[in-house]
């Protein structure tokens, strides 16, 4: 893995200046690098991870198992590729076991999301059937803890 | 009160730790970027500490086996065989210790009559000078230098050795330094070894934080695994410093020995330390390299920004410790370090701490996020711009 994308991943949302002092690079490196991941299709960009909850924004999220019916020569990638195509869909898997597409949905009511997936979903060509699942509380969001918060870390000043 | 007629006299002289006196000075400082901190900065890993709730749960809060948990044992065995290719038996060559720490007081109070000869290399880890004091041995300390990137060479060694030594002490990657020997060298401290007839305590601590090369026991050059105590822990490799849980292995009728010493001070090592280190050594192995490779790029950075400010830096192989000549800046390691802390706010620990010989050195732990080392190293070159500037103005008035 290249340093740059292991940097990266540590998630120490370090900028450009920093992971060139890092990594011993210029900043016009890195930057190049970056573009150069993103040219790849490896680094699709960044968001803000945020708990939702403290916001009060009402936003609705729903965990649908979709079950298709695959095509000659596309299996399910067509239609996953038309399911993650609404704005909706916040991502989108090919799952092995008892379903086969696992979709993530965002809404700003229950009836909105209910919508999208009597109207839009099942309604597409091929959807055999979904059971939606909707989300009650997050406890962990892309690797960080919403309740607890991080370990103090009281390390004495100086030890041998 | 006079109270202090009752300490025993060889305590009362033992002198205060270096790392006491300063930890005092930077204590009462806020806003301090430490660098002085010889332990990691990562917690234990999750699935760890989750492995002792797990134990206190199942109600494991008993003594263990004095000499520790089987399975402990077991995990150690196949743990050091894969990793140090040594094997030692599980049953009675392997003691379970309160860290390294115990396990070193145990040796020496195993191993030397009053007025043995302990040799070990220096600059060093505060607690070895005091630990041989304190069974009334007689210390040897062998000097390292910068210009070996203070690898122990046998030459030191044969230098320093006097008629009586019985033990060596090794400490390798060595805190403070970070200096580590090749193979060679080790076989010729091997050698030596055999030649005086020494017995060696082999403190490896910091092997996993190896960053370049092969980490080399010394346990395993052939002819040595019968006068080596190979003494290792979890406390860096796994970040596990407050559980305070380490090993020692070797001989049979010396493990018994230490065990003996062992059994009427400690008992045994806290059961839920011992529950917690089985599940570092059967599953850890991957949070353990994830925490090296960012010691590893740490390290880089830090190296790098100490020779770029002008405080000559030997690259560390080993450790989580850079040990910077901080001699080019006029001043002396106390000198140095108390001026950087009250003017920067930045605790580096001076090398007199460690012995003797680290005068004109001060030791910068890397264990400390990317952000505090960068702001660090800048706070550093701006102090060492001003010591530079300070002749000038002196000499302008």
């Amino acid at each position: 893995m290249k340093p740059i994308v292991k940097l990266l991943l540590e998630g120490h949302g370090l900028n450009t200046a920093r992971m060139a002092q890092l990594l011993n690079l210029s900043e016009a490196e890195i930057e190049r690098q970056m573009e150069e991941l993103k040219e790849q299709r490896i680094l699709l960009g960044f968001r803000p991870v945020l708990n939702i909850a403290h916001e009060d924004s009402g936003v609705v999220r729903a965990v649908i198992e979709v079950r298709v019916t695959p095509e000659r020569g596309g299996g399910f990638n067509r239609l996953a590729d038309r399911i993650s195509r609404f704005d909706e869909v916040e991502s989108c898997y090919l799952m092995s076991g008892g379903y086969d597409l696992l979709v993530f949905v965002n809404g700003a009511s229950l009836q909105k999301v209910a919508g999208f997936v009597s109207e839009k979903l099942s309604t597409l060509e091929g959807i055999l059937s979904t059971a939606t699942h909707f989300m009650l509380r997050s406890y962990k969001e892309n690797g960080f803890l919403l309740e607890s918060k991080p370990g103090s870390n009281d390390r004495l000043k100086v030890t041998p | 009160m006079q109270n202090s007629r009752y300490i025993a006299r060889h305590v009362v002289n033992l002198p205060k730790s270096g790392i006491r006196d300063f930890f005092e000075i930077v204590a009462k400082m806020k806003d301090v970027i430490s660098l002085g901190i010889g332990e990691p900065d990562f917690d234990t890993p999750w699935h760890i500490r989750e492995a002792a709730i797990y134990a206190l749960e199942k109600g494991r809060t008993h003594y263990t086996s004095n000499l520790g948990l089987i399975e402990l044992r077991r995990a150690i065995n196949r743990y050091v065989e894969k990793n140090f290719a040594i094997t030692y038996k599980p049953e009675d060559e392997i003691l379970v210790t309160v860290g390294v720490s115990e396990a070193l007081d145990v040796a020496f109070r195993a191993f030397v009559n009053p007025g043995d000869m302990v040799m070990f290399h220096q600059p060093c880890y505060v607690s070895y000078s005091p630990s041989i004091t304190l069974v009334h041995g007689e210390a040897i300390p062998v000097p390292t230098f910068a210009k070996d990137n203070f690898a122990l060479t046998a030459e030191a060694l044969r230098a320093a050795w006097q008629p009586g030594a019985k033990l060596l002490v090794l400490n390798l990657p060595c805190n403070p330094t970070g200096g580590t020997c090749s193979r060679e060298q080790i076989k010729a401290i091997a050698k030596f070894a055999v030649e005086k007839d020494l017995l060696v305590l082999s403190d490896e601590i910091y092997s996993e934080l190896t960053f370049e090369g092969q980490h080399t026991s010394i346990a395993s050059i052939p002819g040595m695994k019968d006068r080596v105590i190979f003494l290792h822990g979890f406390s860096k490799a796994f970040a596990m410093t407050g559980w305070r849980i380490g090993y020692a292995c070797g001989p049979a009728p010396l493990i018994e020995a230490m065990m003996k010493v062992h059994q009427y001070s400690m008992m045994c090592a806290s059961i839920i330390s011992q529950e917690a280190a089985i599940e570092a050594l059967v599953r850890g192995e991957d949070a353990m390299k994830s925490m090296r490779d960012q010691y590893h790029r740490r390290r880089d950075f830090i190296v790098r920004r100490f020779n770029e400010i002008g405080l000559k830096c030997h690259l560390p192989r080993g450790s989580f410790y850079a040990f910077p000549d901080v001699s080019s800046t006029g001043q002396n390691e106390k000198e140095f370090a108390v001026g950087l802390l009250e003017s920067e706010r930045v605790a580096m620990v001076p090398g007199t701490a460690f012995g003797a010989n680290g005068a004109g050195f001060c030791r910068a732990c890397f264990a400390t996020s990317y952000e505090h080392l960068i702001e660090a190293s800048d706070r550093i070159e701006r102090h060492v711009q001003s010591l530079a500037a300070a002749p000038a103005v002196a000499a302008l008035k």
